[in-house]
């Protein structure tokens, strides 16, 4: 079966990590990378692996999506840029992956609530940030055992992993994972905090969930319902490890992750990276086997006049 | 070499009282209502120009992994707002932690002054927030945390940046309180050359090795005019520099303050004093904390840790540091104190 073409918007960290992911698919073909700078390191790159490449933004590829059957695209630029780029996309039938914390679109976080997005001709899907990736599955682990009053999660990353896109939405970043540790990981409220550390050698992504049940909680079954989604998780990310807990006090329920990178792009150390990747992948692996078999018509979406 | 008084008599410097803010760490987030309107009135009435008011850790700072504060950071800024007649009040903003939207609420609730924090190599993620800082017309500070961990000259690149971002004073923090005068005066004087003349610096210190006051002397000399201290100390680890005694040194070096030297005296000893359930002291724990380099917020959860699970405070604060943590990792602790109990089985 022919492969679903694609393009990755932004040559950063995270749209050169995709990069060598997409090159592994079987059921997605990435054709084009787009960035804004021409002495783009990333976009050097990617023409030597082939790729056609602008750096003239996403007007650069506009003229060439239709002629290149393009039909999924990343955007891994930052929450400033995306409602744009993810206007003149969706106008030309493009599904677009959302890799910023814009979050214009429904929510994605696989092993939580990927099937349930199937089938439902949603031209754009955001996938939260790497933060909620790697926490918001613990917290859903959680929930789905008790009603959770509250979720916390603290992820610290790399200095190194974390690139400008990032940096210049930190606050969009934080009210993106808050919201989504509660409206995807089912807490009642949310708040996530993100600390970036420059020490060196660069520190392995680590990540702390925080729950508090309504009701006293269930150790055991809380216990065995977190194993079961950290193996869940390690289909996509083998490096999703737990470190410490889960601990109980009180009703607080305490698990301390790490999570290692397949080294791609950066190295190991740079986990936040590869479990973003991994969990658009997956997202968009899904939607191309739906194109593929026919069950989503990819639609050109205008907006009124 | 050349001595302390004539490069700082005839400086004017401005007090910065963190004891409603730093000192919330102290007192595990858990100062009232009352308690702060009373202290902020009588530090108005000594002629303190800054008060600092906010959760320990910011805007946005009341969570599991810091402490949920007795109030919201609304309620603390407004009471303090009715109280103080002169003084600005400020917030502490750090950008992971608080949102833009919290910077909003804090200027509609009466603050005037913001210091927006990052770690000392982080500068770049403080964009959004020292814009808004200007946006909003407050007194704008960029706030570089754990300058010991770089080089002087690594800070002035990251100094320039929040200058350019539009922050209009930049300081020098020495979060754990492992400086020590030649290590300021390094800072600080490199500072001033580089920011513009208009761009104000200064300088916060923690008294964990007992430098508070001479960290902040050196700070002056070396062209620093604002300072953050606390009456009574009353902050994290062993305090900040005693509002109250670098005001009293200043007054013998002819550094002018502006504040009622014996007015203040008796805010930190009648109001600030009998809220502590212990006055701030360089213990075995914070002696530590300044002696290895940790982020002085750890000494609490530490302590709480070695109760909890019988791995000694310092010894977890030395693994801290081994391990380069920062400030805002709390959840590091516990983390910490988990894997040493298995190491140790």
């Amino acid at each position: 079966m022919e492969k679903v073409k694609c393009a990755i918007i932004g040559s950063g960290n995270i749209g050169t990590d995709l990069l060598y992911k997409l090159r592994r698919s079987e059921v997605l073909e990435p054709v084009w990378m787009v960035g804004i700078e021409p002495d783009s390191e990333g976009l050097q790159r990617a023409r030597g692996l082939g790729l056609k490449t602008t750096p003239d933004g996403v007007d650069g590829i506009v003229p060439h999506v239709v002629e290149d059957e393009v039909q999924i695209a990343f955007d891994a630029t930052s929450a400033y840029a995306h409602a744009e780029n993810s206007r003149k996309l969706n106008r030309l039938g493009v599904l677009v992956i959302d890799l910023t914390p814009a979050a214009i679109g429904p929510l994605c976080v696989p092993p939580v609530n990927l099937a349930k997005l199937s089938g439902q001709q949603t031209m754009n899907v955001n996938m939260v940030t790497c933060a909620g990736q790697a926490t918001i599955p613990m917290v859903a682990a959680v929930s789905e055992i008790q009603e959770v009053e509250y979720a916390e999660i603290i992820a610290t990353v790399a200095s190194k992993s974390i690139g400008m896109g990032t940096r210049k939405n930190i606050d969009e970043f934080t009210r993106t994972t808050s919201a989504a540790v509660a409206q995807v990981g089912g807490a009642a409220k949310g708040k996530a905090i993100v600390v970036v550390n420059p020490a060196e050698p660069p520190l392995m992504m680590r990540d702390t969930v925080y729950c508090e049940t309504v009701e006293e909680p269930d150790r055991a079954a809380i216990t065995a319902s977190v194993h079961k989604m950290i193996a869940a998780v390690q289909q996509y990310v083998p490096g999703y490890n737990l470190k410490n807990g889960p601990t109980f006090e009180g009703r607080k329920v305490s698990i301390f992750l790490e999570v290692e990178g397949l080294g791609d792009f950066l190295p190991k150390y740079a986990g936040n990276l590869d479990i973003m990747t991994a969990a658009a992948l997956r997202t968009a692996e899904m939607f191309a086997k739906d194109i593929q078999a026919g069950k989503f018509k990819l639609e050109q979406v205008r907006e009124n006049a | 070499m050349m001595m302390l008084e004539p490069q700082v008599r005839n400086r004017k410097v401005k007090l910065h009282d963190m004891c409603l803010r730093d000192g919330m760490h102290s007192m595990r987030h858990q100062i009232t209502l009352e308690q702060m309107s009373n202290i902020a009135a009588g530090l108005d009435e000594a002629g303190v120009p800054f008060l600092q008011v906010t959760h320990g850790d910011g805007l946005g700072g009341s969570s599991l992994n810091y402490g949920r504060g007795l109030h919201t950071d609304q309620e603390y800024i407004t009471a303090v707002a009715k109280t103080v007649k002169n003084a600005t009040i400020s917030v502490l903003l750090v950008p992971g932690i608080g949102t833009l939207d919290e910077l909003r609420m804090a200027a509609d609730c009466g603050a005037g002054c913001v210091h927006v924090a990052s770690h000392c190599t982080e500068a770049d993620v403080t964009e959004q927030h020292i814009g808004l800082g200007r946006e909003l017309g407050l007194d704008t500070v960029g706030f570089l945390m754990m300058a010991h961990m770089v080089s002087p000259e690594h800070l002035f690149e990251q100094a320039l940046l929040m200058e350019s971002y539009g922050a209009q004073t930049v300081y020098c923090v020495d979060s754990a309180g492992y400086m020590l005068p030649d290590d300021v005066t390094a800072r600080i004087s490199g500072l001033r050359a580089v920011l513009a003349a208009e761009t104000e610096i200064g300088f916060h210190a923690h008294h964990n090795l007992g430098m508070g006051v001479a960290n902040s002397l050196a700070a002056v000399a070396a062209g620093a005019c604002r300072i953050d201290g606390s009456a009574a100390g009353l902050g994290a680890g062993a305090g900040n520099t005693p509002l109250e005694l670098f005001a009293a040194v200043s007054e013998r070096l002819g550094i002018e303050t502006g504040v009622d030297l014996f007015k203040l005296m008796d805010v930190a000893e009648d109001r600030v004093l009998p809220i502590m359930p212990q006055p701030p002291r360089a213990d075995r724990d914070s002696i530590t904390l300044g002696y290895a380099g940790v982020y002085s917020t750890f000494l609490y959860q530490a302590k709480d840790a070695e109760k909890k699970y019988g791995v000694p405070a310092r010894d977890i604060l030395l693994e801290l540091a081994r391990k380069k943590m920062i400030g805002g990792q709390e959840d590091m602790i516990e983390d910490t104190a988990l894997s040493m109990v298995k190491e140790r089985a």
